[in-house]
């Protein structure tokens, strides 16, 4: 699963750009922040390779197994 | 439902969102840190991180939930070198910039290397003081054009390993922050390792560097240090006309020499 | 020469009473970088501490020297450094950042013939208002001037127990006569020095203790290593030491309480040294000038002239209550410093009008005043 934290994304775009199989896109919609937050396009292709958390520079992605629940 | 970040919990609490600018490259260089901390398994009370002044100075500044001593600009180094001789058993880390390294700050780098203090070292290398709006630094490549340097850069700039390595480090890395992975190993390396350690990674600054000198945005820039750059382990092999403009990454220097602190412990007990 | 404390009568220069202060108040780190008229001091540490499970660094200058003890201080650690003006020039800055930070630390300063290079060996009382106004800002600082060898050692322990009790960087304001002069100093037993603990806080803080991060009336350190998981810095912080730069609030807020902790305990930190008795003639000093008075008071007496002695131990914060009583009880104050004036202003504005300031400083700057210049000139005002 991936958990886009819009409020701590700044709308870069690393993350979308250095998705090797395309499941984000940079999203139409505007935050509070004034920014476009990258949506998940296509989840079943994520190989949970971890480049767009490791990319991401403000801890607004997280990828993962549903095992952290909270 | 909700994943939470592995790395979170070395975030100072009401820290979370950082004053860097968007797809700056100190909040990557920030996590490979922390997540060098994490996989090592060690806890993160037992480490000083020490930085300057400067945007890169803010990386753990007070983004880690552990003790940051945030100094004046151009000294974390020598700051650092009372901190650690004072109680070796911390493991202290500095993480500045550039400018403050090895321009305001270049004398302590080159003396803490000489001294082989047990230091880690983190500079986070975007080739212009961004704080300050964009001015020419001592790793801004020649002939480019900054608010200092409007018709360019007539110096040349550091080569850092290289003056780290000459100047005694017993570990010295470069990467960018395009090559996370192998920073983080990188920075395991330093941490464990005895002795100066050094690693530069070469960072976008999207804001003051990308868009004054053309060099584009974050992902632009990102993409061209995975272009650009080539493994220390294949330059022997290039020619000097294939390695203009390239970035040499990987380990420079793992060496074994006499470390401070430690020699300092020998000579209490030799003088008794 | 491996005891922690020397006790004991010793014939000893200035500088290694100052650095046999130190030993003796705990401290256990020294970084400096060598300068005449301070060197010996350096050179003391650099054999005595690593005797006494300390450590000494000689750092590459010394904005790094000053770099380095507030670093050590922080793991909890006593430190001190000694230099001379040019040194004390290129520390201000990270003096400023001691102050700001709340890093107890000792800055001897053992003070030369200046501006700039000036004269290495020449002593001189130059960076009196240096101490008080050398960094930028608005801040209270504290600095204390030996007139004796046995003074370099027991003002060095006040000066730690000082900068441990308010947090803050002291000044040792020796000069080149003091630093590089043998005499008696007595060491006392081990037993007799008191030594002033830092306040530690209790264990791992709640965010609602680290509140206390500034108080006026001195919040106990966090020191490294502890899991305080504490955040130093430079920049202006509030009540928690988050920092916050963009409110006038919390710099007016971080500098009057940073202050404060200085002057609300004006009276605990300021000692002088009074002998007045019904004299109408006063003279001030400090430091090694307060040797010529001594001299020249001995003079005067013999020609049955009563004139007293005040000196000022503590320079900074400035004995301004103890001035303004002083005027009122005698007619005319002879100030004596080898300078030009730095703290006679002081003095004028405490005194009110109350009585004359006569400024006094030698014939020839540097060298100590000649005592029947003192005795010529006090003969003339009486």
């Amino acid at each position: 699963m991936i958990e886009i934290n819009e409020e701590l994304c700044k709308g870069c775009g690393l993350c979308v750009a250095f998705c090797p199989k395309d499941v984000l896109k940079m999203s139409n919609k505007l935050t509070k922040k004034g920014i476009h937050p990258p949506e998940v396009i296509n989840e079943k292709d994520c190989t949970l390779c971890g480049n767009c958390m490791l990319y991401c520079p403000d801890l607004a992605i997280v990828i993962g197994k549903e095992e952290k629940i909270v | 439902m909700k994943i939470v970040h592995p790395l979170i919990k070395y975030v100072r609490p009401g820290f979370l969102s950082t004053t860097n600018c968007a797809g700056c490259g100190n909040g990557i260089i920030a996590q490979s840190i922390l997540r060098a901390v994490d996989e090592l398994e060690m806890d993160i009370d037992d480490f000083v991180f020490v930085s300057g002044i400067g945007c890169a100075a803010w990386i753990p500044s007070p983004f880690f939930n552990a003790d940051v001593l945030h100094t004046t600009h151009g000294r974390p180094i020598a700051f650092a070198t009372g901190v650690k001789l004072s109680n070796p058993k911390l493991r202290v880390m500095v993480v500045s910039g550039d400018g403050d390294l090895v321009a305001i700050g270049g004398n302590h780098f080159i003396h803490a290397a000489r001294r082989n203090i047990d230091l880690t070292v983190i500079c986070a290398n975007n080739g212009i003081y961004g704080m300050t709006g964009g001015q020419v630094g001592p790793t801004t490549p020649s002939g480019l054009k900054t608010a200092t340097t409007p018709y360019g850069n007539l110096e040349r700039p550091f080569d850092l390993p290289n003056l780290a390595k000459a100047a005694g480090a017993v570990y010295v890395a470069r990467w960018t922050t395009y090559h996370a992975r192998q920073l983080t190993k990188s920075i395991k390396r330093a941490v464990q390792k005895k002795g100066f350690s050094f690693i530069e990674v070469i960072s976008q600054c999207p804001v003051q560097f990308g868009r004054r000198t053309g060099a584009g945005n974050a992902v632009t820039m990102m993409q061209n240090y995975k272009k650009n750059s080539v493994s220390i382990k294949k330059v022997d092999k290039l020619k000097e006309n294939e390695l203009k403009g390239k970035i040499i990454v990987g380990e420079f220097i793992d060496r074994e020499e006499p470390e401070l602190c430690e020699e300092i412990a020998k000579m209490r007990e030799r003088i008794g | 020469m491996s005891n922690k404390v020397l006790t004991g009568l010793h014939f000893m220069q200035g500088d290694i009473a100052c650095a046999e202060g130190a030993i003796a108040a705990g401290c256990r780190f020294f970084a400096g970088y060598p300068i005449t008229p301070a060197t010996e001091i350096a050179e003391r540490m650099a054999k005595r501490l690593p005797e006494v499970g300390g450590t000494y660094a000689q750092m590459e200058d010394e904005l790094g020297s000053m770099a380095a003890i507030i670093g050590a201080s922080w793991t909890g650690t006593r430190a001190m450094t000694a230099t001379s003006g040019p040194g004390i020039s290129l520390m201000l800055e990270n003096i400023g950042y001691a102050i700001a930070t709340e890093t107890p630390c000792v800055v001897v300063n053992v003070q030369r013939g200046a501006p700039s290079t000036g004269s290495a060996t020449l002593s001189f009382q130059g960076d009196i208002l240096q101490a008080r106004r050398g960094s930028h800002g608005e801040y209270e600082t504290i600095a204390l001037a030996p007139s004796s060898s046995q003074e370099m050692f027991d003002l060095t322990i006040k000066a730690f127990n000082l900068a441990e009790k308010f947090r803050t960087p002291v000044f040792l304001l020796a000069d080149a006569f003091i630093g590089h002069m043998r005499e008696e100093v007595l060491i006392p037993d081990k037993s007799k020095i008191n030594i002033v603990k830092r306040k530690l806080p209790p264990c791992k803080m709640s965010l609602n203790e680290y509140k206390s991060s500034l108080d006026e009336n001195v919040a106990p350190m966090p020191i490294f290593g502890h899991g305080f998981k504490s955040h130093v810095t430079g920049s202006t912080h509030n009540s928690y030491g988050k920092r916050d730069v963009t409110n006038y609030e919390a710099l007016d807020y971080e500098v009057k309480l940073l202050s404060k902790k200085i002057s609300k305990h004006k009276r605990e930190i300021i000692s002088v040294d009074s002998e007045i008795k019904d004299s109408n003639v006063v003279l001030i000093s400090y430091g090694t000038t307060y040797r010529a008075v001594r001299e020249a008071r001995k003079m005067l007496k013999r020609d049955n002239i009563n004139v007293g002695s005040f000196r000022l131990i503590t320079l900074w914060p400035f004995p301004e209550e103890e001035i303004e009583d002083l005027a009122k009880k005698v007619k005319k104050i002879i100030v004596l410093e080898n300078n030009l004036g730095q703290i006679v202003t002081y003095i004028k504005a405490a005194v009110k009008g109350e009585a004359e300031v006569i400024f006094l400083p030698p014939q020839v700057l540097g060298t100590l005043h000649k005592p029947d210049y003192i005795v010529d000139k006090v003969k003339e005002v009486i």
